[in-house]
């Protein structure tokens, strides 16, 4: 969904879409699989999951909201709210052993 | 008064407003849910060992959830195209078909609600605990469908329990101390989950409303400014892509980990 100057076009628009889903469905399946699996410890099964749901999201964002290929302005923006999500996520694991003292935990 | 830049685009951005409006928006909707999810991890590190429950969400419906929705953010992408090459009928099927698939996704989250609201934890007077799905309630009598256990701890993990009876039990509501559902006030886990996933479905419901528009009345917008209503249907796809994006992320999250 850009504003790209290239033509677009039904056909292989439907490709695409057939090569996203194939993708989606994969991805799907090998989270479940990773899920039910007993290779390594929990950590590690976390960690497979959270990535093959980053390769899921890439194509998703990538292809159908053509990220791929959009205007400058639009990847400026996401970038100050990659920044901001990140340091989100910072504090907030940085914060999980962070317990005051004299509660339940210490 | 006319709104600038509705359908030619701006020259200091390269885009058309509402296209900057839409991913302003976005960025505000990622921090919201990012908010979300980063409570998500506070609650469930500062879980005590063992405590955390696993298998309570049935993965074939969360799956099952996730193609309704990669394949409506598929139909909602052919919707714009058929708008750019100018098939007026196309676009309809294809937005027909987004509205069905997320409908049917908000039934079976409602049907996973249900479970969740009919699932009751009864603590007994005798130290046990029954748990399972409340077939009838009445004055003389609770009668429920699963099992006893003596430690709460029996109930977190379910994944690594198999064959669980599930047996018609019938309880006097004098032995009951304490009964509740499997509500948002059970757990930190279903508080969350309920929390992420209601206001996720929101956004599907807001969705539906706006696709509903644009495939209903907004439609007449084709035949009187037909720039202008496919740049609406372009931004409101984004609208949805995100919501698939949150989906994505949630599906692993609360079903898988």
């Amino acid at each position: 969904m850009s504003e790209s100057n290239h033509p677009v076009d039904l056909k292989s628009s439907i490709r695409t879409c057939i090569m996203v889903f194939a993708v989606v469905f994969i991805a799907t399946a090998s989270m479940i699989a990773v899920s039910f699996s007993h290779v390594g410890g929990w950590p590690l099964k976390v960690a497979l999951i959270l990535a093959i749901a980053v390769v899921n999201a890439f194509f998703v964002a990538g292809y159908l909201m053509h990220l791929l290929s959009e205007k400058k302005l639009v990847y400026t923006v996401l970038a100050f709210t990659v920044f901001f999500f990140i340091g989100l996520m910072g504090l907030t694991v940085w914060a999980t052993n962070d317990f005051p003292t004299g509660t339940l935990n210490h | 008064m006319d709104i600038p830049y509705t359908v030619q685009v701006r020259p200091d951005t390269g885009l058309y407003n509402a296209k900057v409006g839409i991913w302003l928006f976005l960025a505000s909707e990622m921090m919201l849910f990012g908010g979300l999810f980063s409570a998500y991890i506070l609650l469930r590190v500062g879980t005590p060992p063992g405590e955390w429950p696993h298998g309570w969400l049935d993965v074939r419906f969360g799956a099952f959830n996730t193609m309704l929705l990669a394949l409506s953010a598929i139909t909602t992408l052919l919707a714009w195209v058929a708008c750019k090459v100018g098939d007026f009928r196309k676009f309809k099927f294809f937005h027909a078909c987004t509205l069905i698939l997320a409908l049917s996704f908000l039934c079976v989250k409602m049907y996973e609600y249900h479970d969740k609201w009919i699932h009751y934890e009864i603590e007994l007077k005798d130290g046990r605990i029954a748990d399972g799905h409340l077939v009838s309630r009445t004055s003389d009598e609770v009668v429920i469908e699963g099992r006893y256990v003596t430690d709460k701890k029996d109930l977190y993990d379910l994944r690594a329990q198999k064959n669980l009876p599930h047996d018609e039990i019938r309880i006097a509501p004098s032995d009951i101390v304490k009964m509740q559902n499997y509500g948002p006030w059970h757990n930190t886990f279903t508080a969350i989950y309920f929390t992420l996933t209601g206001l996720h479905a929101l956004h599907i419901l807001g969705g539906c409303c706006v696709i509903g528009y644009l495939w209903g009345p907004g439609s007449k917008m084709w035949k009187t400014d037909h720039e202008r209503f496919t740049n609406r249907v372009e931004v409101s796809g984004l609208f949805w892509h995100f919501v698939d994006l949150v989906w994505i992320f949630l599906f692993p999250v609360l079903y898988l980990t």
